[in-house]
């Protein structure tokens, strides 16, 4: 790699270079690569019923991994995502069943209680300057403990069921939980809501001065600072995102199963990073890409589903995912090194 | 009008606590001038920038903008001032375009409502245009800052602070890690901001690098100022001596003296 010489200029090797510094470029061949390895291994696969089946699993974690890769960028983490969308489920339920709200009105309820723990969470981390991992799995810890003994103090059990009786289950479940069918194949709605939102992201994170401004404070807060960028509203905006998008989930889940475990989403927030990082985000922040993480989740689920149409054991699937984890690590490390190293150059 | 400087520094002083980081410092910027302040490491240097650039505020003294005294609360406060502040290592954000870094903090939008937006096509337009003004000629607007060399960094981060209008222009040591050539390119950008009107501070402990472009000098020894001169009144030799310790200098000087031959 010859820097700062003449040939440098020369435009092809321009759109080369462009290329390469794609944060989704990984993500992209790895998705590539899965897609054609089942798909040639599996009819059922590659037909529709196969493709609506991975594409499933793939909405529910893009949704929350969408948001963790936009505050990742941010140079943040959050380890409370997973269990904020069982948290989210057991909320909307034990209002709308044990209280007998109108199930619209628990969804709004949950919502607030959504906003109100990204807002503790981004507060937190902003003004104690505490590492967000700490902070967020303290707050992760705490929701699983509410999660469980909340739901057991009121309903005696460690489930909340019977959502379908609730007053405007039906408009909801339509909402946030139906399918569409399309030429005899049903596709969940919240592949809908996954591609409308990771196109909002994009939009957001590349179109937008917000969408700015969290490039830089996680890239260099300081300097972000120096500048004017308002780095710790742009922050706390970002947790409250991802608790919404965990929101998000946690409804469509309830809505679609009718009932919520206790332990609902826990150990997804791992994923949900997982799935980030395949798309390109740097785990110091400052670089990423929504769409990455979409296609992150897409790996996620075509793995997920097509270890078990090839017939393999499902005990494979977390092994997968870490090599291509591991994978996606590496390269990278060598986007970042290409992006910094040639400043250097006289 | 001419004669009242745009930023005047009427004996400053701060203290952290019991430690006296700065006594009883002033000086003058002019529009179209270079005021170099001159100290070696500890010598208050960037307490000195930080209160120009509103970061802290002096505990006595003040600060004046036009003859009129002001207070500045927050960096935000000296930008919409007119003072812009490039710092030495946090001037840009390495991972991020040139266009993104040059609109930070101050991105141009387009559209209304909802659809309010980053005016990406004027930025890249207005970034290219700017620094092709001060001589870098950028390949791509989208390449990452980090793919340009310290000198074009900090070159950018001028042409930036110029460009949203500032009137002073702080420059914390934007020399010390370049090599001869690329200190020259600085240098030279420097030159050109003070031609266009701005009033420069220039923050450095090479008297060679302020020496040739300085019009003013304030020298900084341990938290107080031992020299506030014009041009006339001061020579290169002077300077060196002065800020390297004058005294201290000559002792250092035959203290590691060969002794001589008997």
């Amino acid at each position: 790699m010859s820097v700062s010489t003449v040939d440098e200029r020369i435009a092809n090797i321009g759109v080369v270079r462009r290329l390469l510094v794609r944060p989704e470029l990984g993500s992209a061949c790895g998705a590539i690569v899965v897609l054609i390895f089942f798909a040639a291994q599996s009819s059922v696969f590659r037909g529709p019923s196969g493709v609506a089946n991975w594409l499933d699993p793939a909405s529910t974690i893009g949704i929350v991994a969408l948001a963790v890769a936009l505050l990742m960028i941010g140079g943040e983490f959050d380890l409370s995502a997973g269990v904020m969308v069982g948290s989210v489920g057991l909320v909307t339920g034990l209002l709308a069943t044990h209280y007998h709200l109108n199930i619209w009105l628990a969804i709004v309820i949950s919502f607030v209680f959504a906003m109100a723990t990204g807002l503790f969470n981004g507060y937190l981390v902003v003004r104690t300057g505490l590492p967000s991992f700490i902070v967020t799995l303290g707050s992760y810890l705490m929701l699983q403990g509410l999660n469980l003994g909340v739901t057991k103090l009121i309903t005696g059990t460690v489930l909340v069921d019977g959502l379908t009786s609730a007053h405007g289950f039906s408009s909801a479940h339509f909402v946030f939980a139906s399918s569409v069918v399309i030429d005899g194949t049903n596709y969940k709605i919240s592949i809908v809501w996954w591609l409308v939102l990771t196109a909002v992201a994009s939009y957001l994170l590349l179109r937008t001065r917000f969408g700015n401004w969290t490039f830089a404070i996680g890239g260099d807060q300081a300097a972000a600072r120096n500048v004017g960028v308002p780095a710790a509203r742009t922050k706390i905006t970002l947790f409250m995102i991802t608790s919404g998008a965990a929101w998000l989930v946690g409804v469509i889940t309830a809505l679609r199963l009718t009932s919520v475990q206790a332990n609902q989403g826990v150990g997804n927030e791992l994923i949900y990073i997982v799935a980030a990082v395949i798309g390109g985000c740097l785990l110091t922040g400052g670089y990423g890409s929504a769409i990455g993480a979409s296609l992150g989740a897409l790996i996620f689920g075509m793995v997920e589903q097509g270890i078990v149409y090839v017939g393999w054991d499902a005990d494979w699937f977390k092994f997968f995912l870490g090599a291509m984890l591991l994978l996606a690590v590496l390269a990278n490390r060598v986007v970042r090194q290409y992006a910094e190293q040639s400043g250097k150059q006289p | 009008m001419s004669d009242t400087p745009v930023l005047e520094v009427r004996q400053v002083s701060k203290y952290f606590g019991t430690v006296i980081a700065l006594s009883d410092i002033s000086t003058t910027v002019r529009a179209g001038q270079v005021t170099c302040v001159l100290g070696d490491n500890g010598a208050g240097k960037t307490t000195f920038i930080k209160i120009l650039a509103g970061v802290h505020r002096p505990d006595e003294g003040e600060l004046l903008v036009d003859g009129t005294p002001i207070t500045l609360t927050n960096p935000r406060d000296a930008i919409d001032r007119g003072i812009a502040t490039v710092y030495q290592d946090l001037a840009v954000i390495p991972l991020m375009a040139i266009w993104r870094n040059f609109f930070l903090g101050s991105e141009p939008v387009t559209g209304r409502g909802p659809l309010r937006r980053f005016d990406v096509a004027t930025a890249k337009r207005i970034t290219r245009e700017q620094l092709a003004q001060i001589g870098i000629d950028i390949r791509d607007p989208d390449q990452p800052v980090g793919t340009l060399s310290g000198g074009e960094r900090q070159s950018v981060a001028i042409a930036r602070a110029v460009y949203f209008g500032a009137r002073v222009l702080i420059l914390d040591e934007p020399t010390s890690a370049l090599g001869v050539r690329q200190a020259g390119t600085v240098l030279r950008y420097i030159v050109q901001a003070r031609d266009r009107g701005l009033g420069v501070v220039f923050i450095t402990h090479n008297p060679h690098h302020a020496y040739p472009i300085a019009d003013r000098f304030l020298l900084l020894q341990r938290g107080r100022s031992i020299g506030d001169y014009a041009k006339s009144e001061i020579g290169l030799a002077d300077v060196t001596r002065l800020m390297s310790g004058g005294d201290e200098l000559d002792s250092l000087a035959h203290e590691l003296g060969r002794p001589s031959l008997p």
